[in-house]
């Protein structure tokens, strides 16, 4: 089959909306949100779910934006600096899913928050995300430890994740965050 | 003093700070990829307004998208402000949610649960 129309069969078969593979940059990351409004606007999407999905989106784009900004990644192949994001609507619900290349030291430690929010029900996310949000310090990044917990706190289901060993240094690390209405 | 004006932008809030009538709104959506930045020259414009305050100072959050960057931030003002409500002004807080939107009245609980200044909670058919 041609390769072209192979890559296209399978977007429509996930139900693509968007997707994306390359560098993730500031300018692009206000980009995709664009698009993504004015696609839920042009299908009168219910606003409740089109704010949720949005803030998802941009908690999950600046997690790959703060990742891949991260010094130790400069000396690294390009490719391993990409990343990966599709938004597909199955029905009535979203999906969210973000692949990106990651240290595989660093591994042990995004599975345990991962599993700990997995296992928390809406008010222990709640209890959680307050404790963080109060006792917490800041990256000078500007990531305050806080977006997978609201990630799962806005989407109301379990987080789906993978860890793919590519080889001693590096895995790759994929999500998929449904949306529930 | 002067007031502080700054305009919105696609991932940043409109500010109106107002030291003539006490009046310090945040409007829009705060998504900024770090918002430290950002919030810095706020926190800075709350410490120089500290010293001089109006008896009554009103904080009216009208956001309709922050990201998390931007509640640490927020908290930070909050916590600034809680202090300058024992001097000599009276911080009141009055924290907007369009209709059905839960998961921002909830975030305004948030904080409410957290800071020890009075909140009013007013939901709006659109912000």
């Amino acid at each position: 089959m041609n390769q072209v129309y192979e890559i296209y069969k399978k977007l429509e078969e996930r139900n693509v909306l968007l997707s994306f593979k390359g560098m993730i940059t500031s300018e692009l990351l206000t980009t995709i949100l664009q698009i993504m409004e004015s696609k839920m606007d042009h299908i009168d999407e219910n606003p409740k779910v089109k704010k949720k999905v949005f803030n998802i989106l941009v908690e999950c784009l600046q997690n790959l934006y703060h990742h891949i900004d991260q010094d130790d990644f400069v000396h690294v192949p390009a490719e391993e600096r990409s990343a990966l994001l599709m938004i597909a609507k199955i029905g009535d619900s979203y999906q969210i899913t973000t692949g990106n290349y990651m240290k595989a030291s660093d591994v042990p430690v995004l599975k345990e928050k991962l599993d700990l929010v997995n296992g928390m029900d809406k008010e222990e996310l709640k209890a959680y995300y307050k404790q963080v949000l109060s006792e917490g310090n800041m990256s000078s990044k500007g990531t305050a430890g806080l977006g997978m917990i609201d990630i799962a706190r806005k989407s109301g289901e379990k987080l789906e994740y993978e860890f793919l060993p590519i080889n001693d240094r590096t895995s790759f690390f994929s999500l998929t965050v449904k949306i529930a209405e | 003093m002067e007031n502080l004006i700054l305009e919105g932008s696609a991932k940043t809030p409109t500010v109106k700070f107002d030291a003539g009538n006490g009046v310090l709104e945040l409007k829009g959506r705060s998504i900024p990829e770090n918002s430290i930045e950002f919030y810095k020259p706020l926190n800075d414009w709350i410490d120089a307004y500290g010293t001089s305050p109006k008896p009554n100072t009103i904080v009216e959050i009208k956001l309709e998208y922050f990201n998390t960057s931007s509640s640490k931030c927020i908290l930070d003002l909050f916590k600034q402000l809680e202090k300058l409500n024992s001097g000599n002004t009276e911080v009141k807080v009055n924290w907007y949610f369009e209709e059905d939107d839960e998961d921002m009245e909830e975030a305004g609980e948030d904080y409410q649960a957290i800071i020890d200044l009075p909140f009013k909670m007013i939901e709006v058919e659109e912000i």
